[in-house]
């Protein structure tokens, strides 16, 4: 592996030859990495590549099998996560891991906690987390509940709690996935004050244009192993995929022009609450023609999970009507718009996508288990079930050992792919997809492109629902942006541009 | 622009959404505030009826007329139900009226049953007593779950801790106790704890190290408590001969009990009792006020969050588990060496669910669940008072059982409006698993 040589370079942290295995996977082979000191230093790879894992291990929650971990030139040997955050390492994780119900000061502290004689000293950790938020320019309030938080305040409080805990080492995980495009170049410019004030940085991603924006370092992953080291002057975009994906990646997806039709999905001046009862899609209209892809393009949260379930019968709506192929569909079952012609890929696969337990064929059939060809007089036809399943599998490219598998011993990607042959099967009229790519690998992610422009060119009226901007470029014809419930603008994908879509996304307003 | 419009959309659901528990609640109460008024009030004698404050002979106390009592608890109720429906700047008054209605139901069943009984006058600061002296096993039983329920850990097994607590603290008080000293009562009630610890640390094995389901950890922690406890009772206790004893005796707080009329009745109790005050305060002190307390609450929450910051959540876990069975074991102590002197055959009869009751009325709070502990052990109180009392409705006396359960009902029914939806910690029931 050629490292770029730094003469001046200190390193701070140094993983050697670092081996780690679950059952029947290994997640890291042999893997090796240096950070140097207020470098930030990008560590690349798709999904599965092993790029959590390693920074598990270097964070204590993980034990490697074999290898070594210095830091400072000292050798390490994790037992838990506080062992790690005493030799100053902090990480921030995907997940956050934060307690929702507590404040951000109890958040702060929590296993750290600041006393006096045997009791918590509350006022002290306020004081000490108004003066870190100040240093760094990380705004938080001590006393707000974190559940009351955005996203990204709550990625501040995770910050301010890794500084809070002395780290000079901060393993950022995936930090950009939740953010929108403003709030990216902001949280870009908190990394490089950090590095200023001599942090170093460890940025996992698989964006590779934030990559390219931060990086000093890149470290690339495939499979577990490393497969370059590179500095961000020398890499473009498309060295960086190739290495990823360990092929050529076509970047631009080939399609067509659109054919739109007649509409075939209309939302009118809809309202919905969400679970907590608060209305979250507050007077939505759109319309959605066959043979087109309406890409809703927005921030999480914003009301796009209640408008999708709304949408698909999953959820009752309080005002406003859906109107599906001429048909008012609001207040239905969703076997019933199922039976209309109308696929929902939703965007919790776990949730609302797979029956976890169940075989790979039983979940191929959930939305068809009761036709004629896989049930007669009320008995299953298990033989038409998995010859049906057979067929999917190599037809959709589902890499899995066998049909009668239990699904949740294959990885997201295919278990996506799985939810995509089930609903992209039948007599289409329209298509509801959620995140479809959420998590997936290039390779996936290309696949499951093609399959949606595929249907949009049979003449399916598509709506496609997503937090990934590029997702939501390369794939419609025209763009909405749903801000706090509403459609917020909209756009033909033509003329759209990441910044407008962004500033729509960030505050509602067309410039 | 699009913020104001939608704070205002959202300010607009949520009272929206509040305004069905509103009228649901208020629909409740100005029912009940007609019934009160144009029904009950007129139906009942209007005879002077007394609240005494002391035993007789020549209590001091207070007379009352109960027709002109009802007609104004009903038009309390009325304007509770009125706020229900009000104007939004009138309606901040709505929930301390709703409360205020809940606790006015105390006093109403309390008038109610005088006016229909026989006896002119009942003393109401001895049945505060006795309401406070029996929601002293229901008071700990919270505390059990709430330590369980906060680590993460669901422990529908209180009830067969606190039995086995009473049964082998008892049985170590019969057979090497000599029955009459102090000193091996104490030393009883201390193995009654230990036993308490012992049983849910069988709890705490089974669903944080084997990952057993925590509900069926609880059952069989019941099955085996109420197996184990017969089984000593009649081959060990009933074989020793003593079948009862000489429980623990009262005393009275210094200076407090000498206060007139009531020192003696309120400040005057067992040691358990003045136990479970100790208990109660040192559950919230410890849980809100220490980094212990902190851990256990974050292990309840998200016990991941908890682990990527170096808590060890499964020692934390056995810990509080292992503290709530020594408080469960103090509550069966109660049963068998406080309240009694001996032990029956299941003798805790559901005070572990009931605790449980209480700890998710109280919302997992400790102020809570002493309160819903209270509001039970008032209930029990007051059942008892009635059947004494011989409560009678146009010349029929009700049966006693009717009467036990009837506070029950009424403080359950129109408590739940006034308390509201109850939250419980997170990962209560998650079994966690370290990583690797």
């Amino acid at each position: 592996m050629a490292q770029v040589g730094n003469g001046t370079a200190r390193p701070v942290l140094e993983v050697e030859g670092i081996t780690k295995t679950f059952p029947g996977v290994v997640a890291n082979d042999n893997v090796s990495l240096t950070l140097n000191q207020g470098e930030i230093h990008c560590l690349l790879g798709e999904n599965g590549a092993g790029k959590s894992t390693l920074m598990n291990m270097v964070f204590g929650l993980y034990r490697p099998d074999s290898g070594t971990i210095r830091v400072r030139g000292e050798e390490v040997h994790f037992e838990d996560s506080g062992e790690a955050i005493a030799r100053g390492i902090g990480m921030v994780h995907q997940h956050f891991q934060l307690i929702p119900v507590f404040s951000v000061a109890e958040n702060i502290i929590l296993g750290n906690e600041i006393t006096k004689g045997a009791f918590l000293d509350l006022d002290t950790a306020r004081r000490q987390v108004d003066a870190l938020a100040d240093r760094y320019g990380l705004a938080v309030d001590p006393d707000a509940i974190v559940g009351d938080l955005s996203v990204g305040e709550q990625q501040r409080v995770e910050l301010v709690k890794a500084l809070f805990r002395d780290a000079d080492i901060l393993i950022l995980d995936e930090p950009t996935a939740v953010l929108t495009p403003g709030e990216v170049d902001d949280f870009f410019e908190v990394v490089e004050s950090l590095t200023g004030q001599d942090k170093s940085i460890i940025f996992i991603t698989h964006k590779l244009r934030e990559v390219l924006a931060v990086a000093d370092r890149i470290t690339v992953l495939r499979a577990g192993q490393v497969v370059g080291t590179t500095t961000a002057e020398t890499a473009t975009q498309q060295s960086l995929a190739n290495l990823m994906v360990g092929r050529d990646v076509v970047f631009r997806v080939e399609k067509a022009e659109p054919d739109p039709g007649k509409s075939v999905i209309r939302v009118e001046d809809l309202r919905v609450t969400d679970d907590r009862g608060v209305e979250t899609v507050s007077g939505f209209d759109v319309e959605v023609r066959a043979g087109e892809i309406f890409g809703i393009a927005g921030v999480e949260g914003n009301g796009q999970r209640e408008l999708v379930e709304t949408i698909c019968g999953m959820r009752p709506a309080i005002g406003g009507r859906v109107e599906m192929l001429g048909q008012d569909t609001t207040g239905w079952s969703p076997r019933k718009i199922h039976e209309l012609g109308v696929a929902h890929v939703p965007e919790n696969r776990s949730k609302h996508g797979v029956v976890a337990q169940y075989s790979i064929a039983d979940n191929l059939v959930l939305n068809r288990y009761n036709h004629r060809k896989f049930s007669q007089r009320g008995v299953r036809n298990t033989a038409a079930i998995n010859a049906e399943a057979k067929e999917l599998v190599e037809r959709f490219d589902v890499r899995t050992p066998g049909v009668e598998a239990a699904i949740h011993t294959l990885s997201g990607g295919n278990q996506q792919k799985v939810i995509v042959a089930r609903e992209l099967t039948g007599d289409l009229r329209a298509l509801v997809v959620a995140q479809p790519t959420r998590g997936l690998d290039v390779g996936s992610i290309e696949f499951i492109h093609r399959k949606i422009i595929e249907l949009r060119d049979q003449g399916v009226a598509v709506l496609l629902v997503s937090a990934e901007l590029d997702e939501i470029l390369s794939l419609s014809d025209r763009i909405g942006v749903l801000y706090r419930g509403r459609l917020a603008g909209t756009v033909e994908a033509t003329e759209a541009t990441r910044e407008e879509l962004g500033l729509l996304m960030a505050t509602g307003a067309q410039s | 622009m699009t913020t104001v419009e939608n704070a205002a959309g959202i300010a607009g659901t949520s009272s929206q959404a509040r305004l069905d528990r509103q009228s649901v609640t208020g629909l409740v109460f100005g029912f009940l505030g007609v019934a009160l008024i144009v029904g009950v009030a007129p139906a009942i004698s209007s005879s002077s009826r007394r609240f005494n404050f002391e035993p007789p002979p020549d209590p001091a106390g207070i007379g009352f007329d109960p027709p002109t009592w009802v007609t104004a608890i009903g038009v309390l109720f009325l304007l509770t139900a009125a706020l229900g429906f009000a104007p939004p700047a009138a309606r901040v008054w709505a929930s301390p009226a709703r409360l205020l209605s809940a606790l006015a139901v105390i006093p109403l069943v309390l008038v109610l049953s005088l006016a229909l009984s026989d006896n002119p006058s009942t003393n109401i600061v001895n049945l505060f007593n006795e309401s406070l002296v029996l929601a002293t096993p229901l008071a700990l039983g919270s505390m059990t779950g709430l330590w369980c329920e906060r680590s993460g850990i669901i422990n529908i097994g209180i009830e067969g801790t606190m039995l086995a607590g009473a049964g082998i603290g008892y049985m170590t008080y019969a057979t090497i106790g000599d029955a009459q000293s102090t000193g091996w009562l104490w030393f009883s009630i201390l193995i009654s704890v230990l036993a308490g610890g012992l049983v849910a640390a069988l709890l705490a094995v089974l669903s944080i190290r084997f990952g057993v389901n925590q509900i069926v950890g609880g059952v069989v922690i019941n099955l085996f408590a109420l197996g184990l406890t017969g089984f000593l009772r009649s081959e060990v206790i009933v074989k020793s001969g003593i079948t009862t004893g000489v429980g623990t005796s009262e005393f009275g707080l210094p200076l407090l009990s000498k206060i007139p009329v009531i020192g003696d009745q309120v400040f005057r109790g067992q040691p358990i009792y003045w136990l479970m005050y100790v208990v109660v305060i040192g559950t919230w002190v410890v849980m809100y006020r220490t980094p212990w307390g902190l851990r256990v609450r974050s292990c309840g929450e998200n016990p991941h969050a908890a682990e990527t910051l170096g808590v060890n959540v499964v020692r934390i876990r056995y810990q509080s588990v292992i503290l709530g069975g020594l408080i469960a074991g103090l509550a069966g102590a109660w049963f068998s060496m406080e309240s009694q002197a001996r032990f029956e055959d299941n003798m805790t009869n559901a005070a572990g669910f009931i605790a449980l009751a209480a700890l998710i009325f109280g919302k997992w709070t400790p102020w809570g669940a002493f309160g819903g502990a209270l509001l039970f052990g008032f209930s029990r109180a007051l059942g008892t008072r009635l059947q004494f009392l011989g409560v009678e409705v146009s010349g029929f006396e009700i049966p006693s059982e009717f009467l036990q359960a009837l506070p029950f009902v009424v403080t359950l029914v129109v408590v739940a409006g006034a308390v509201g939806r109850s939250i419980p910690p997170a990962a209560a029931g998650q079994p966690f698993q370290r990583s690797k």
